[in-house]
């Protein structure tokens, strides 16, 4: 079929005609990530799905929320994926992995029957399959990026992020890192845009994705929810909210706008609306390698915030540096996220610790 | 394939029978993950057993402990992705009551208009994105080309509301990604959420809730947005209630029988939903007051008749048994709550004296198979406990409401054996007034049917609430929040509705933390193990007794009566269950007279 439209730019054939998406949900999660996806329109999910957008290869998305298949039939893709024979596929994780290590048997997170022994199949033994298969690993969310709430100080899983787990200097076959989506849950765009870029990338339409030191896209996390919260000018005037339902600054209420890397006071959570700080929300470091425990309790004023609120608009250069210092800690994970074969977050467990 | 689950060691018989093991695991098109295990005789076209599994634990009343009371609801909404504000709600419930306060009544406005906006988003996208694929056109002519043949002679009865002709019509509509209505519902499932973000900051874990009231900036142009988008979502159920209505009226014609598929008897409950500000102070000493002035009523359905609607008697009558799950027993662990605010005695199993202490382990379908733990309501009239289940919340809530015949906010009126709902005049459409009447079962279609009708409701609760909050902005009582200050010790319990049903917070405060929290929401009531006592969860319950229409054999089963059955459930598992689809082992063909009692006592 001839027609007039050019055969060039993003509307060339794609370097790689098809792709697979192979998205397990079953790490220590809530499924929020995937439900994320539907809420998203900046791209859809049925623009990529259904080709409504020029250049891109053809996707097979295979995610157990929305697939038409059920059981057999849908593992199957994973299976063969395992094998080398779903080929080249994107693997995206959801929710944190725990440690298997740290008992002696049963499972804490699963998906599918091992035909051998007629016990689950784990979601780390999953993981230890399909990754090194994967053309490009991407965690989404804040458990499987950093470990999150399930991997909160006392937990007994001795859940972690990703990264954790397979190592931070770890690469893909084709040579890439792990892909860092961070949001509890991710902002819908955001993880819409991360799969069009990779898609873009495979494409052959795109150069290699850039992520900074925590493996985040850095068009996406390079700046903090404060130098984007319409607040800020209030912040500027010192003058703060002392109450919830106030159109003030929130810093005072605990607001952690000022140290939290995330573009929802920009981006809005669905087509610009609703947010965080910008409308009443106190940011509670949602998207942060720290999250939970270094922004607890939440509804506490930040430590510091005091310091750089009354220093204010004399000390800029100051109150910068000061908050990177915090920007530094809240980046780092809490030391108990390991993939070692013992539990150290606090809890101890009656009836299942290897020793 | 399938075909290594462990054979169980008690032997399912039937009269000439071709028993087959299936199992799908996972379920998808559902959130969270579950597997169910059944055994099936072909010959009979019957399931005779089946096992449910959920197969991930996080362990929040563990990592909770210690923690600041006030993190509950940020902490809570991660249990579930779907509905994480329901669990905020109900957290900031409980935690109201633990510290004694009452929001203003625009910050309750704010927090009901939410909650509306999360019954239409969720409802909406789980019964047209992803149970409505297993009445597309793609599954039926799969599963059933007899029943595909006939839908395409079908006219739709209500084709002049819908759009749509023939049966056939609507089923080609619901195909995944390509379907018109499909498309269609994914969009309003967008819209919906929008409004969620007006009042609630963020889908799905909200930004702007907290006990006291909201943070939301109650400004004229939030309630603007949210009603002009509400207004076409009615307009929009003009068309979906008799969408339905056709669909599921056209499955009991064209396959006499499918009454029995995901049948059980009538055992529902369900905890209320909405607060109306002018009567409730979160005391529990007036529970019962507040709970009967809720817009959805709580209430236990037994065979048809309605139990109780008291919050109080809702509220003593939980047990949580182990059954056949991955925990060790707390009969030895410390009692946290003695007796209630109102001097009754509160039992070791209630969730205020629940320690959760895992135990993982080999799984063993004879034995000990899932995380779920089995929750039962103690009727004291007859000593039973009780399997109930939530139908996926709005059979529950409808029936519960309807009964009790309370509610009547001019939009929605409760009969004492319907619910009225009344959809004003919008932009294409005039006004029209559903009647949702009580069902002559308890099964897969009808539990799909009430969530159309649900949703309707959900809707009109919204406009009712957005009306009141206007009134309050209009007379410029613009407090959204209430402060508070955290006890040392108290103890609170939240009682709400999440989207697929009964959600329960309970917690205990000491020294100013979290002495004990835990939170029973609608998929432990349903997707749960055989209990203590050998009586099976109700998502077993319903495919044992579900018999199969599907004319695939073995060779090629889909199990879409099975799937009909369980999806009809609304399952929600962030804590687990699969589904698996095997092609099957024949286990034994028997000769013997039936011995099928003993997996249902």
């Amino acid at each position: 079929m001839t027609t007039g439209v050019p055969q060039t730019g993003a509307n060339r054939p794609p370097d790689v005609k098809e792709v697979h998406i192979v998205w397990m949900t079953t790490g220590l999660g809530c499924d929020g990530d995937s439900v994320s996806i539907t809420a998203a329109s900046l791209p859809s999910i049925e623009d990529v799905v259904m080709g409504a957008i020029p250049g891109l290869p053809k996707v097979h998305l295979h995610n157990p929320v929305l697939a038409y298949e059920v059981g057999d039939d849908f593992m199957k893709h994973w299976f063969a994926a395992a094998e080398g024979r779903l080929d080249p596929f994107v693997l995206v994780l959801e929710g944190s992995v725990p440690n298997e290590r740290i008992k002696k048997e049963g499972y804490w997170a699963a998906m599918g029957t091992d035909p051998a022994t007629g016990q689950p199949i784990t979601t780390n033994e999953w993981i230890d399959r399909l990754a090194p298969k994967a053309l490009a690993v991407v965690a989404v969310g804040t458990c499987a990026t950093y470990g999150g709430i399930h991997a909160m100080e006392g937990n007994p899983t001795g859940a972690m992020g990703l990264a954790d787990y397979l190592g931070w200097n770890w690469k893909s076959k084709a040579g890439l890192p792990i892909i860092n989506v961070p949001g509890c849950p991710v902002q819908p765009d955001n993880m819409m845009e991360v799969l069009l870029y990779l898609l873009y990338q495979v494409a052959g339409l795109a150069p290699i994705i850039p992520l900074d030191d925590q493996l985040r896209p850095t068009w996406l996390f390079g700046k903090t929810v404060h130098e984007g919260c319409d607040r800020g000018s209030y912040y500027e005037q010192g003058d703060f909210a002392h109450e919830y339902g106030s159109p003030k600054c929130l810093v005072k209420l605990g607001c952690w706008g000022p140290v939290v890397n995330c573009n929802v006071t920009k981006r809005g959570w669905m087509d610009g609306i609703g947010g965080c700080p910008n409308v009443g929300g106190i940011c509670i470091g949602c998207t942060m390698p720290g999250f939970p425990d270094k922004f607890m309790p939440f509804m506490d004023a930040p430590p510091g915030s005091l310091v750089s609120t009354s220093v204010l608009g004399i000390y800029g250069p100051v109150v910068r540096f000061l908050r990177g210092i915090t920007n530094h800690t809240v980046n780092k994970e809490p030391k108990w996220r390991h993939s070692r074969a013992s539990l150290s977050t606090g809890y101890e467990p009656r009836h299942y610790a290897r020793n | 394939m399938s075909t290594a689950v462990a054979e169980p060691k008690t032997e399912t018989q039937r009269k000439g029978g071709n028993v087959v093991e299936m199992s799908w695991d996972p379920i998808t098109r559902i959130v969270g993950s579950l597997g169910i295990y059944t055994k099936i005789d072909f010959d009979h076209k019957q399931v005779l057993e089946c096992h449910s599994t959920s197969s991930i634990f996080r362990g929040y009343s563990i990592f909770m402990k210690n923690k600041d009371p006030r993190d509950s609801h940020f902490i809570t909404s991660r249990i579930c992705g779907i509905c994480g504000d329901n669990h905020a709600t109900c957290s900031v419930y409980a935690q109201n009551m633990a510290y004694g306060i009452k929001p203003p009544p625009l910050g309750e406005w704010i927090v009901n208009l939410g909650e509306a906006a999360e019954y239409m988003f969720d409802h909406n996208i789980f019964q047209d994105n992803l149970v409505g694929v297993d009445f597309c056109e793609l599954m039926v002519k799969e599963t059933n080309p007899g029943v595909w043949e006939k839908a395409l002679k079908t006219e739709a009865p209500h084709a002049k509301e819908h759009g749509y002709r023939t049966i056939a019509d609507i089923m080609r509509s619901l195909n995944p990604f390509e379907g018109e209505f499909y498309r269609e519902t994914l969009q309003v499932s967008r819209m919906t959420r929008e409004m969620f973000c007006l009042m609630e900051g963020r889908h799905v874990h909200p930004s702007t809730l907290y006990p006291g009231g909201v943070g939301t900036v109650p400004s004229i142009q939030i309630f603007t947005d949210y009603l002009v988008r509400l207004m076409k979502y009615i307009e929009f159920m003009k068309k979906v209630v008799p969408l339905h209505d056709d669909l599921f009226d056209f499955f009991y014609e064209a396959l006499p029988g499918y009454e029995h598929v995901g049948e059980r008897r009538v055992l529902l409950g369900c905890w209320g939903s909405f607060q109306d500000p002018n009567v409730c102070d979160y005391d529990y000493r007036t529970m019962n007051a507040w709970g009967n002035a809720m817009f959805v009523t709580p209430g236990v359905v037994v065979d048809g008749k309605l139990v109780t609607t008291n919050l109080v008697d809702i509220n003593l009558g939980i047990r949580i048994l182990l059954g056949s799950s991955y925990y060790q027993d707390w009969e030895n662990e410390e009692t946290f709550v003695t007796h209630d605010p109102l001097g009754n005695p509160v039992d070791k199993r209630h969730p205020w004296n629940q320690t959760t202490i895992p135990k993982p382990q080999k799984r063993d379908f004879d034995g000990n198979y899932t995380w779920v733990m089995s929750p039962r309501w103690y009727d004291k009239r007859t000593g039973d406990h009780l399997a109930l289940d939530t139908g996926g919340g709005p059979i529950a809530r409808l029936w519960a409401t309807a009964l009790a015949g309370l509610v009547d906010i001019g939009y929605i009126k409760a009969t004492g054996n319907s619910v009225l709902i009344r959809l004003p005049k919008t932009a294409m459409k005039p006004e029209v007034e559903f009647e949702w009447k009580i069902p002559k079962w308890s099964n897969a279609l009808e539990r799909d049917r009430a969530r159309t009708y649900f949703q309707a409701y959900a809707a009109m609760v919204g406009l009712y609430c957005c009306e009141k909050a206007l009134a309050e902005v209009h007379a410029g009582r613009t407090q959204t929040f209430t402060p508070f200050k955290v006890p040392n010790e108290a103890i609170g319990c939240g009682f709400h509705e999440a989207v697929r049903g009964v959600l329960s917070h309970h917690m205990v405060i000491r020294n100013g933390k979290i002495a004990n929290y835990h939170p029973y929401p609608p998929t432990p009531w349903n997707a749960n193990p055989r209990d203590v006592y050998g009586t099976p969860g109700p998502y077993e319950d319903a495919v044992q007794n579900t018999p199969i229409f599907e004319e695939n054999g073995p060779d090629n089963f889909k199990g879409i009566d099975i799937m009909r059955a369980v999806r009809s459930f609304d399952p929600c598992l962030p804590c687990g269950v699969h589904m698996y689809l095997g092609n099957g082992k024949v286990l034994k063909q028997l000769h013997t007279p039936t011995a099928l009692m003993g997996l249902a006592k």
